[in-house]
């Protein structure tokens, strides 16, 4: 079975990052990037999958410019198998990502695609999703843990634990399925000095939105970002009664 | 003999016996030879991706390209990019560059755009006054460029790249690699996933080794590998002990109307006293940025001295202040620097490699620039390594030979050529002979530089601040660096600090921040970006784990407390009324100040964890 496993480079998690002068966007103050946390931990998943041959090959897949091509040489050293990349100069919003994600599924003929629940640029939590409804396939997101389940060797299924609102939820579905990391997953492995010298003369396969059929039309407009607004001081009060009086006068919740 | 004295005198031969067979079998030290670790091999290896490293790499490279021979480079750092844990003023002078790429000007993605056009100093006598000093001899600028030297970096690591250099970040240098013949075979990288109590965790992954032919320790300041390598080679043998500084810095961007750029500001005076070498600089970058610091020298007295607190001050005075009303700190980090010159240059090469660039200590003082020699100490061993590695090195000492012996022969000659010296096929496996560096640094104009400097910097330790710079002043325009005597550095830098008892604390109660130009520290180290992976043991080791509590607190007030500049060292007491040192590693910026200012050298800086550590950018 194959697996595809979809990456996303964004600022590295522990950089600092600011509001832009035009309130456009978000500027990091050190632009270190790296690959999204969860896409890492669902890449582990996949290399852990294969590690107990349900997995034949894993295909990691980044979308963007040329110079997202560094979180593909990690992935290569995490342990996927082939790197594709779509190549694309415009801004991706996840409709245009899950048509091109659908399209190379369709292609590659994927057995299971194991997204990050959500990218921390955008946090936008809908690829996996769309990719799901665009492919007409069962998903299950939030995964805090995946088993497949070969008991019946022609209808392979997935049971997968979700962590929602009110705790655990265990589904099963027939594969092909989508399923999205959550952070308990796992902890993905780090990559060691000569996987990553393996990894840095690896091909990557290039591919363009046009050879998939897909035309990228941007939904979504940014109109304004803005920083959220500073935190009051908290005050201390003297009695119980001040504090329900003040809740309800001046915080207005009860 | 009794019986008991004959089992165990042949006990211990045979203990004897057995050390010797571990180490003729084993090429590593024994921590890591019963590991199976693997390795990889390179004809060179460069630990340390900064400027001294990245022109040895480039160098040999290009002549490689020149005469048609290939060998591979490996440069290992343990930033997480390259230019991650590089931190300098800076103003650049080119000459080093110069020789490596006699055509960086006309790159279009070079980032040396501004030149120097303003050259100012100042006496700051007080916190709110100042006097205006000429700007001449090592404080004339006209010909460099201010810059920042991460970004620098980072152009020469992709030019190093695109020459075939393999550079791995992320990854630290955590242990020599020896042969049985004592000679350095190339380094182990440090293991990855263990947690705090020493146990792996579930994403443990084993160190490699990295072997090489060559390899050249280019770790910066107090070096953690190059420093093992002094004790362990006696490198210090004719040389005196290094001296050091620490610097400070902070880059902000400022509004359009403030900022000035090429302008180079230079300054001494507040808030040090006198008997504390010290000076602050602010350089208008490119871009709206200005990079300001204050640098302070380590020999510093007072255990009560707060760095941090002390360029917050700085900054407030109005000559600093000016320069970034109004702005934001993009960025704050902390360096140490060398300070000893001329005196304290050990010997550079030992069998299997050398130390080049801040690891050996080329930085030039009252000038306060040591990335130009760093880079020139690149191109020498580059072209020593190159040399050894090819043979020529070899052809060239046996040509010599030849000569020497023909000059002692008699006067009836010898068919031609058949007294030539053969070079021995030595240079073609094993560590390389690096030894002719040292010729090569005493030759170049890093030892003429540093010569002609040697005695500035000791003199304001002997002197204090005005007749220290009297005598820079005499110094370089009377004597112009060629006076007969060389000053000595006296007492090393950790030596020096006095007993807390026998000073008055320096008060900084009148200090708060204001979040507009003066920083907290929490705030400032989350612009360092730092960050380590809180789970791993603590790369800030203690020989002894008494020496806080005994000696460090009680004689000394704690000043480790005071002097880092990440407030990684914190004094708790506990319930039993006794001090407890908390060693807070995560806020490390890898600036090795502990590791020279401890008062009983008990403080050793290791490598953490490949990756972790500042994020340096725009440094």
């Amino acid at each position: 079975m194959k697996i595809l496993v979809a990456v996303k480079r964004v600022i590295d998690y522990a950089v600092p990052v600011r509001v832009k002068a035009d309130k456009s966007g978000v500027e990091a103050l050190l632009p270190k990037m790296s690959m999204n946390p969860f896409c890492e931990i669902a890449l582990e998943e996949a290399v852990r999958l294969k590690e107990k041959k349900f997995v034949s090959e894993i295909l990691a897949i980044t979308l963007g410019p040329a110079g997202v091509q560094d979180v593909l040489r990690h992935a290569l050293g995490l342990g996927a198998d082939r790197a594709l990349h779509v190549v694309s100069e415009q801004e991706l919003q996840p409709l245009a990502v899950a048509r091109l994600l659908a399209a190379v599924a369709k292609r590659e003929s994927v057995g299971l695609a194991l997204l990050g629940k959500q990218a921390i640029d955008d946090d936008s939590n809908q690829t996996g999703q769309m990719l799901a409804a665009l492919l007409d396939w069962p998903q299950a997101t939030f995964a805090s843990k995946v088993e497949i389940d070969t008991s019946v060797p022609s209808k392979m299924r997935a049971v997968v634990t979700r962590e929602v609102d009110g705790g655990l939820q265990t589904l099963s579905m027939e594969l092909p399925a989508v399923i999205t990391a959550d952070l308990r997953l796992n902890t993905p492995r780090f990559v060691s000095l000569p996987n990553a010298i393996k990894a840095k003369k690896r091909q990557i396969e290039q591919l363009s939105p046009d050879s998939l059929g897909v035309e990228i039309v941007p939904q979504l407009r940014t109109v304004e970002v803005n920083a959220p607004p500073l935190r009051n001081a908290g005050t201390r009060v003297s009695n119980v009664a001040e504090l329900v009086e003040r809740l309800h006068n001046e915080a207005r919740v009860l | 003999m009794s019986i008991l004295r004959l089992r165990c005198l042949s006990h211990s031969l045979l203990y004897q016996s057995e050390r010797t067979l571990h180490e003729r079998f084993f090429a590593t030290v024994p921590t890591s030879s019963h590991l199976n670790r693997e390795a990889l091999n390179y004809d060179v290896l460069i630990v340390g991706g900064g400027p001294a490293g990245l022109s040895a790499a480039i160098k040999i490279k290009q002549l490689c390209e020149e005469k048609e021979k290939d060998i591979s480079v490996c440069v290992v750092e343990k930033g997480g990019e390259i230019g991650s844990h590089i931190l300098s003023g800076n103003v650049l002078e080119t000459k080093a560059l110069d020789e490596l790429f006699a055509d960086w000007r006309s790159c279009p993605d070079v980032p040396i755009k501004v030149p120097a056009s303003k050259d100012r100093f100042y006496y700051l006598a007080s916190s709110s006054s100042s006097f205006r000093l000429p700007a001449i001899g090592p404080l004339h600028n006209k010909g460099n460029y201010i810059v920042s030297l991460s970004e620098v970096c980072r152009w020469l690591g992709k030019r190093a790249e695109s020459l075939g250099v393999e550079v791995l970040s992320g990854y630290s240098g955590k242990e020599v690699l020896y042969n049985w013949n004592g000679a350095v075979v190339g380094v182990t990288t440090g293991d990855h996933g263990v947690a705090k109590d020493g146990s792996r965790k579930e994403t443990f992954s084993l160190g490699v080794e990295l072997r090489a032919r060559a390899t050249l320790f280019a770790e910066g300041c107090r070096g953690s590998l190059s420093e093992s390598l002094i004790k362990r080679y006696n490198l210090r043998e004719s040389a005196e002990h290094q001296t050091y500084a620490l610097g400070l810095k902070e880059v902000w961007e400022v509004p359009t109307s403030q900022h000035k750029e090429g302008t180079v500001i230079h300054t001494v005076g507040y808030p040090t006293d006198h008997g504390t070498y010290g000076g602050g600089f602010v350089y208008h970058m490119a871009d709206n940025k200005v990079a300001l610091g204050l640098v302070i020298g380590l020999d510093y007295k007072n255990p009560t001295l707060n760095t941090f607190k002390e360029f917050q001050r700085w900054k407030l005075h109005p000559v600093i202040r000016q320069n970034i009303e109004g702005g934001t700190c993009l960025q704050y980090g902390a360096r140490t620097l060398n300070e000893g010159g001329l005196q304290s240059i050990p010997k550079l090469s030992f069998p299997g490699g050398a130390l080049i660039g801040c690891s050996a200590g080329f930085l030039n003082v009252p000038k306060i620039k040591g990335t130009h020699m760093a880079m020139k100490s690149g191109i020498l061993v580059g072209e020593a390594v190159f040399r050894a590695l090819t043979g020529e090195a070899a052809a060239a000492a046996a040509e010599a030979e030849t000569i020497k012996r023909r000059r002692e022969v008699s006067l009836v000659p010898a068919p031609a050529g058949s007294d030539a010296v053969v070079p021995s096929e030595a240079w073609k496996k094993g560590p390389a002979d690096l030894s002719e560096l040292e010729g090569a640094v005493q030759r170049s104009w890093i030892t003429e530089e540093l010569h002609s400097v040697r005695n500035i910097r000791p003199a304001f330790s002997m002197l204090g601040l005005i007749p220290g710079l009297l005598h820079a002043f005499i110094e370089t325009y009377v004597f112009r660096g060629k006076a007969p005597w060389t000053f000595s550095h006296r007492a090393p830098d950790h030596e020096r600090t006095q007993p807390l008892s026998e000073c008055t604390p320096i008060s900084y109660s009148d200090f708060k921040p204001d979040a507009k130009l003066t920083l907290d520290l929490p705030r400032a180290l989350y612009l360092s970006g730092t960050n380590h992976d809180h789970d791993q043991p603590s790369h800030l080791t203690l020989r002894d784990p008494g020496v806080p509590e005994r000696v460090n607190h009680a004689q000394f007030g704690g000043p480790e407390s005071k002097y880092c500049p990440a407030g990684v060292y914190e004094y708790r007491e506990e319930a039993n009324g006794r001090q407890h040192l908390v060693i807070n590693a995560q806020n490390c910026l890898h600036c090795k100040a502990c590791d020279i200012k401890d008062s009983t050298q008990n403080i050793k800086w290791t490598t953490p964890q490949g990756g972790g550590g500042p994020n340096y950018k725009v440094m």
